[in-house]
């Protein structure tokens, strides 16, 4: 090989960074789906088809209310949308799910058949963090499916660094936590001195459905399904993993880079 | 097969009632197995099974060359055992573990000390080996580590820069994944069998499958068998070329590195491209797959995958001709063959360190009956044999999708399962890019679990990285780490 070989290769290909958000967002993989939408009107009287395929009981029908979902507790697995015998729930394609309060994941109450998307954080936290977000990741009985999918907005596809956004070694240097896994129990004392660790002001992201609420593991003894039970969060990102589309849409949202699509 | 082999013999993917599985009482079933793996056996798993106030020791030993594995028991144990450890290093975590689940002391046993619960704490609490010496130096690591990796606790004893001796304490990421089976399957066991490693989902997925399709006494259908081994080839590729990427970063390879990190994602989207999730998630079930590759997706998944492959082949080109990077590789980390075997290891580390051993060649089952793999096994045992099996098995693994993808198999792609049978003992190895995955169940007489064991690659691998470690410089350890590449929650459940 000569020295010459990779720049000349990297000559050719161009830059490999995405357009995204200045340009359109990578489409999502066909069968993947994106985030699901309900409308309980459509739900026949009594019906309960979808309640026992869901693994992580994010299907929930109260006696005498409507069909609720909790895109916290969903894996994405898409059973109860295939059982639904009325289209009430559907995949819409749509990467974005990301939001800033864990109720905004609860889908169902009419009027409220969709997320409501994460907004910026205020304007004191934006001006501290808009522009140089660094975030020590902790990984809490995760199965390194999140991490993996984290760590691939690093690659030069994704190029996290250029919204300021960076990962780094120790909490001290950083202005929050990105939290994955359904915080096991034996993770419990170590996620709470790294958050200690990490100086105010500071947030918290909690990725995937294990983070928010448990995912698979919900309820097992050994964990305490998800970050909420041990540090305040301020971001969900649901997924089983999120796609990468998602988790930066995430990411941007907070900051207030998100492209305004509608 | 020696003819005084006293084991049952099952092949891979099959049951056998419990009752036929030979018993002995444990001193002699120690015996028993300690001869088995003297005639050339290999522990794929040991493990207990709690009958009434005592336990029952199970071993499941492989044959490799004889492509047979073989299964054994004990009566039921109240208190102890004499050790397996000291003649057969390989039994060392499993009888640390059965202390911990069972409370069964093997006795003997060199370092007898918990492997993921809680131990006044949290896991790493306990009692670490120490080297004494006025120069000798501990350093400390974790859990939380610098980067986005899953955590874990690693002590070494150094003197200067060389690492005398290197722990590593695990269990951090412990779900409670093997305790929450007993009574299974449940509704959220698929996804959990999925995410026991979210990077070897379709491993472990199609470990489960076959485990319930054997118990059923059925097959999933070929169509299906075949989808299954595609996805674990793309699973073994883009893990092998982001663990080539990785290996070339902490060299500070950087056209390897970011070039192999992008095309590492190329391939995840192979995988999303058939089922929709990048890991695979939802695509095996048992009875067959959930979704089917047809024709013009077969085309479309084709034209990327030689794509991805002529970029890999770039980017490992760069990478073998860089003279400072295989110097940092070579001879670092080594483990001889001779070492590896006794200590167990599987999967690439092993096949790294010249042996022969790949469930998919050993231990055909599912598609691999009908579509071999060459095994791909590099001498020397160093972080760049290491390496190099990654890099044989990517241009192997391209060759068998490329061959497989024009020639699917007509057919059904799901046939929902039959029920378990009762009283029976299955077993499932898969060859998944860690290594060997195995997976145990053994029903109760209404076909439910009473126990399952899964083996992680990882379990019998972590070793390799602490032995590894013996007389290196601690500044090789990222390297070192790479290439054997674990994982926690596999390890932990």
């Amino acid at each position: 090989m000569s020295a010459f070989d990779p720049i000349t290769h990297r000559l050719r290909h161009g830059c490999q960074t995405m357009s995204f958000p200045t340009g359109q967002a990578p489409a999502l993989p066909d069968r993947h789906g994106g985030t699901l939408r309900i409308e309980a009107t459509k739900c026949a009287e009594g019906c309960t088809a979808c309640l026992p395929v869901c693994p992580t009981l994010a299907v929930t029908r109260p006696p005498g209310k409507s069909v609720a979902l909790d895109l916290g507790k969903c894996i994405f697995c898409d059973a109860c949308v295939k059982e639904c015998p009325t289209q009430a729930i559907t995949q819409t394609n749509d990467h974005r799910m990301a939001v800033r309060r864990r109720e905004d994941l609860q889908l169902g109450t009419i009027g409220e058949e969709e997320l409501r998307l994460a907004g910026a954080l205020d304007e004191k936290l934006k001006k501290l963090f808009g522009r140089s977000l660094r975030l020590r990741q902790v990984s809490a009985g995760g199965c390194n499916a999140c991490e993996a999918d984290v760590n691939v907005l690093g690659t030069i596809g994704w190029d996290l660094g250029r919204f300021g956004i960076q990962f780094v070694a120790s909490p001290r240097h950083a202005d929050g936590l990105l939290i994955t896994g359904a915080v096991s129990r034996n993770m419990e004392l170590a996620l709470k001195k790294t958050y200690d660790a990490v100086p105010s002001p500071k947030i918290v992201i909690a990725v995937g459905a294990c983070a928010i609420a448990g995912g698979p593991f919900i309820g097992h003894p050994q964990i305490l399904n998800g970050a909420s039970s041990v540090v305040p969060v301020d971001l969900f990102i649901p997924g089983c993993p999120p796609h990468p589309l998602t988790i930066l849409d995430g990411l941007l949202r907070l900051l207030g880079k998100a492209p305004n699509v509608t | 097969m020696n003819s005084i082999c006293e084991f049952l013999l099952l092949s891979n993917g099959t049951s056998v009632p419990w009752a036929e599985v030979p018993e002995w009482p444990a001193v002699e079933f120690v015996a028993a197995t300690a001869a088995e793996i003297e005639r050339g056996g290999r522990l794929c798993a040991w493990f207990g099974v709690p009958e009434n106030a005592a336990t029952r020791l199970v071993a499941v030993i492989a044959f490799d060359s004889e492509n047979t594995l073989a299964v054994g028991r004990s009566a039921p144990v109240a208190k102890s055992y004499p050790s397996l450890t000291l003649h057969h290093p390989q039994a060392h975590l499993f009888e640390r573990e059965v202390w911990e689940q069972h409370g069964l002391v093997p006795e003997g046993h060199p370092w007898l000390k918990p492997v993921r619960q809680q131990n006044g704490g949290h896991p790493a609490v306990g009692v670490f080996f120490r080297v004494e010496g006025v120069e000798v130096h501990e350093v400390s690591v974790g859990p939380v580590h610098a980067g986005i990796i899953e955590p874990g606790h690693f002590r070494f004893q150094c003197n200067g820069e060389e690492v005398l001796h290197l722990e590593i304490a695990l269990g951090y990421q412990h779900r409670g994944v093997e305790e929450a089976l007993v009574g299974g399957p449940h509704l959220a066991t698929m996804s959990q069998m999925e995410t026991v490693a979210g990077d070897t989902t379709i491993g472990h997925a199609t470990a489960y499958a076959m485990i319930l399709e054997s118990l059923a006494g059925a097959e999933a259908p070929l169509r299906a068998q075949w989808l299954r081994a595609i996805a674990l080839e793309l699973e073994r590729l883009a893990n092998h070329t982001g663990d080539l990427g990785a290996l070339a970063n902490d060299v500070a390879f950087l056209p390897t590195a970011s070039s192999c990190g992008k095309i590492r994602g190329d391939f995840l989207n192979l995988t999303a491209l058939i089922c929709g999730n990048r890991f695979g998630r939802g695509l095996v079930h048992p009875g067959g797959c959930k979704y089917d590759l047809e024709t013009e997706r077969t085309t479309q998944l084709l034209a990327k995958l030689r794509l991805s492959l002529t970029e890999v082949n770039q980017a490992a080109e760069w990478l073998w001709d860089a003279n400072s990077a295989r110097a940092r590789f070579e001879f670092t980390g080594t483990i001889s063959a001779r070492h590896a075997a006794e200590i167990g290891l599987v999967g690439v580390s092993a096949r790294a360190s010249g042996l022969v051993r790949d469930a998919r060649f050993d231990h055909p089952a599912g598609w691999h009956r009908f579509a071999p793999v060459p095994v791909a096994v590099w001498p020397g045992g160093d972080v760049f044999a290491r390496a190099r099996v990654r890099w044989l098995e990517i241009q192997r693994s391209g060759k068998f999708l490329e061959e497989q993808l024009i020639a699917p198999p007509d057919g059904e792609n799901f046939t929902a399962a039959a029920l378990p049978s009762g009283d029976t003992l299955a077993v499932a190895l898969v060859e998944g890019w860690r290594g060997e995955v195995c997976h145990v169940a053994l029903t109760d007489s209404a076909g439910i679990f009473r126990r399952y064991k899964i083996v992680d690659p990882s379990f019998h691998n972590w070793i390799g990285l602490e032995q590894a470690m013996r007389g290196q410089a601690v500044s090789d350890f990222p390297i070192c780490n790479k290439s054997f590449n674990l994982s926690y929650c596999g390890f932990d459940l």
